[in-house]
């Protein structure tokens, strides 16, 4: 072919090689990704998304500083047996406060995009700290050590203000209020008022391992209940066109 | 002077790792600082040793001595992430082998699985494609490597990153994304050792004696092009604070999901396939000592491979909540990537081509070859998952990580032990390798090995993606997700058995290969590695 008799211009020079295979590997990402910033139903706000309370955060971090996503999925599918097990399927805007995403890619262990609100917040502390002895198959580790790690609040509000450069609608007024907040959670019998005042009045306040003071646990567990609770699927109607 | 500069550059950069130490944050990051102060301190007392000394000038030979480092930190991490591959699988089968109960979270599952992925990929891999990017690009361009110490640079720059890398891991360092775990400040040190490989590659193609680019430096180049591209989009992250290892990534939800995956599957595309092409470009013809089948079809294999590849990420996120034109696109470019792929396959195999006799005679030819099938393998395997309907059913299940595994122990891992065998008697200056028995049973250990972790989860894989949606006549669910984990289980003991096996033939070939540098001759007429004027 005589087409391929001319690529010995490029082969003879590496400045002309570097620029065209440069520009080839450029255009697939481009087509995919940039759209994404700018489609309607890529970047649709939905009624009940919230950012992440402090303690919630925290425990996201957690979530993601043991590897829970190698494991575990958090985006339901709109098949059949997925919604029957798990719930309505995952839609985009629920993990637009993401970042990173978590939506994993594997699942030895069940979806957890909706696990939040399924069990109680004794049931989670007692599977998180050994599991087989709620689930007698399960292969996960015990995390037991979380409920005896003092968690100290003393960066999230920068984790926070971190957030809300890169696009977290956090106001002054939670951010001014992090430390505050991050423990109220933890506190059922205290004053909770500026934290739902701030976040809504559906955030689970509780003290969720049972101890005092705030452990990674407490956080771990908070994370882990908001988990798909925030858009109200009884109210919510998709829209037909994706 | 210029060795003063390094000097005062080296002594602040330990004084400050030492400073950030101890204001750190968090444990990995205060680890990882301590770990930079002594690195620094280790090269300050290494620089100041040699201060004034001349390097000797040698333009006319190739440089080696960073190859043969090279073959050497392969070897080393191969086994290492072999390893830990071997214990997380068996704490699959067996959970109470994770002892983080007991050490605040180190040696779990979940921390292992990043030390695992990014030991085998970017440690083992990563080495095998430095070191055998510095042989060939110098070979075919019958130059000396450019930059003089840049070499050493990428190399130990390299290695200082796998052991940052690796123990934040383990402590809880990581950034959440699957195959870019590492934190913000690792990234930023793979980005300035990537760029000194780019400029070592380049600079030796822009000095090369022959006119033409050989084909395998057209991959390499490309590969790390891309690799640097990938990197630098997927880690875009604003760092907490200057004093912690915590970052948050720019991009959330579908946006970021869309960027991971298009690094994610482009780190498989390039990475682990368009580097390994780059080798098999080079030592099979070596090896077998015939021309590469066909010119033509390489030019074809390397532009359509590049363009297509970088297309197919989406297909990691069928009827997820990205938009189905995205996913159909991924699938769609996935299903015509089969095409360049086995043209590439059929390239590599043909180039055997009046040599196939020494399939019988020679253990390393074989090795080569059942790396390109291995290859071949994985690619049809590859497309017919990223088709929507098959996708929903193995999409999340364990079928992912055996197409993973064929392809990563079956072509990475062979592909580079043969490099390996053929490297280490030609740059020690040895008569041919200790044993070619021994070679044969790595090969016949790694092979069954594969073949046992491929078909356990395959196995798994499709029994239960079934198992989850398998309903009854009244239209319920029939399986608890606990019944399809109990379910898997003689299979995970399968798995974890063949990469035991694949283990034992890497420690085979180490002690090969030790024994070839400490008891072979050397080869009588000094092997003089003179370029050609």
């Amino acid at each position: 072919m005589a087409l391929l008799d001319k690529h010995k211009t490029i082969e003879k020079n590496a400045s002309i090689l570097l620029v065209l295979s440069l520009l080839v590997v450029l255009v697939g990402g481009l087509v995919q990704i940039v759209p994404l910033f700018y489609l309607q139903n890529t970047i649709e706000n939905v009624q009940g998304m919230r950012p992440y309370t402090p303690l919630e955060l925290a425990g996201r971090n957690i979530y993601i500083r043991e590897g829970c996503y190698v494991c575990h999925s958090q985006m339901v599918r709109p098949m059949r047996d997925e919604v029957e097990r798990y719930g309505h399927y995952s839609l985009a805007a629920e993990s637009m406060y993401d970042h990173p995403f978590q939506w994993g890619s594997k699942r030895t262990g069940p979806d957890l995009a909706r696990v939040g609100g399924k069990y109680s917040n004794t049931w989670h502390v007692d599977h998180l700290s050994n599991p087989e002895a709620i689930v007698p198959e399960s292969v996960m580790p015990k995390y037991a050590y979380l409920a005896t790690s003092e968690l100290s609040p003393d960066y999230i509000d920068d984790v926070m203000a971190t957030h809300r450069m890169v696009g977290v609608p956090y106001t002054d007024d939670q951010i001014a209020n992090a430390k505050a907040d991050f423990v109220a959670q933890t506190l059922p019998d205290g004053d909770t008022s500026g934290l739902l005042g701030r976040y809504g009045a559906k955030v689970t306040v509780a003290d969720f391992d049972g101890k005092p003071r705030v452990s990674e646990m407490d956080a771990l567990v908070a994370y882990l209940q908001v988990l798909g609770t925030m858009v109200d699927f009884s109210t919510f109607t998709p829209d037909a066109s994706r | 002077m210029w060795d003063y500069a390094k000097l005062i550059v080296l002594a602040a950069v330990a004084l400050l790792a030492a400073i950030a130490a101890n204001y750190a944050h968090d444990l990995p990051y205060m680890v990882n600082a301590v770990e930079v102060a002594i690195a620094a301190a280790i090269t300050f007392i290494y620089v100041l040793r040699h201060v004034g000394e001349e390097t000797p000038k040698t333009p006319n030979e190739y440089q080696d001595g960073v190859i043969r480092a090279g073959v050497i930190a392969t070897a080393f991490w191969g086994v290492v992430g072999f390893l830990v591959g071997v214990v997380i699988a068996f704490q699959l089968a067996f959970p109470s082998l994770n002892l983080g109960n007991v050490t605040e979270g180190i040696l779990n599952f979940g921390r292992l699985r990043p030390l695992h992925t990014s030991a085998v990929i970017f440690a083992f891999g990563g080495n095998a494609l430095i070191m055998s990017a510095f042989y060939v690009v110098q070979r075919t361009s019958a130059a000396r490597l450019w930059g003089g110490g840049l070499g050493w640079f990428v190399f130990w720059g390299w290695q200082l990153m796998i052991v940052l890398a690796a123990s934040s891991y383990i402590l809880g360092g990581t950034q959440g994304k699957e195959y870019a775990e590492t934190v913000w400040y690792i990234d930023l040190w793979i980005t300035v050792v990537w760029v000194a490989f780019l400029a070592v590659f380049v600079g030796t193609l822009v000095k090369r004696r022959e006119p033409h680019i050989y084909v395998a430096n057209w991959f390499y180049l490309s590969m790390i092009l891309t690799v640097a591209m990938l990197h630098l989009v997927n880690n875009a992250a604003l760092p907490v604070s200057i004093l912690g290892s915590l970052s948050v990534p720019v991009y959330s939800g579908v946006q970021d999901a869309m960027v991971q995956w298009w690094y994610g599957h482009n780190a498989v595309g390039f990475f682990l396939t368009a580097g390994f092409l780059g080798m098999m470009y080079y030592f099979v013809p070596k090896q077998v000592e015939r021309p590469v089948y066909s010119y033509k079809l390489s030019i074809i294999h390397f532009w359509a491979l590049i363009f297509l590849y970088i297309w197919a990420g989406p297909h990691h996120l069928h009827y997820t909540a990205l938009p189905d034109w995205a996913s159909t696109l991924g699938m769609v470019f996935s299903v015509m990537l089969w095409m360049p792929s086995w043209g590439g396959m059929i390239n590599g195999l043909m180039t055997l081509s009046g040599a196939w006799d020494k399939l019988r005679t020679d253990p390393v030819v074989r090795m080569m070859v059942i790396a390109i099938g291995f290859y071949g393998m994985s690619t049809f395997e590859g497309p017919v998952m990223s088709i929507k309907a098959v996708n929903s059913l193995s999409h999340y299940t364990d079928w992912t990580i055996g197409h993973v595994h064929s392809g990563a122990l079956g072509w990475n891992g062979m592909i580079t032990f043969s490099v390996l065998y053929f490297l280490t008697p030609r740059l020690w200056n040895r008569e041919g390798l200790y044993s070619l028995k021994l070679v044969s049973w790595h090969f016949w250990l790694a092979t069954i090995g594969i073949v046992l972790y491929a078909s356990s989860m395959w196995v798994t894989g499709i029994m239960e993606g079934l198992m989850w949606r398998e309903v009854d006549a009244n239209g319920f669910l029939v399986n608890a997700f606990a019944d399809t984990v109990a379910a898997k289980f003689p299979m995970y003991v399968v798995r974890g058995l063949g990469g035991a096996m694949f283990l034992i033939g890497a420690l085979i070939m180490v002690y090969n290969l030790w024994m070839t540098v400490k008891a072979q001759p050397a080869k009588a007429s000094a092997y003089a590695a003179v370029p050609a004027e």
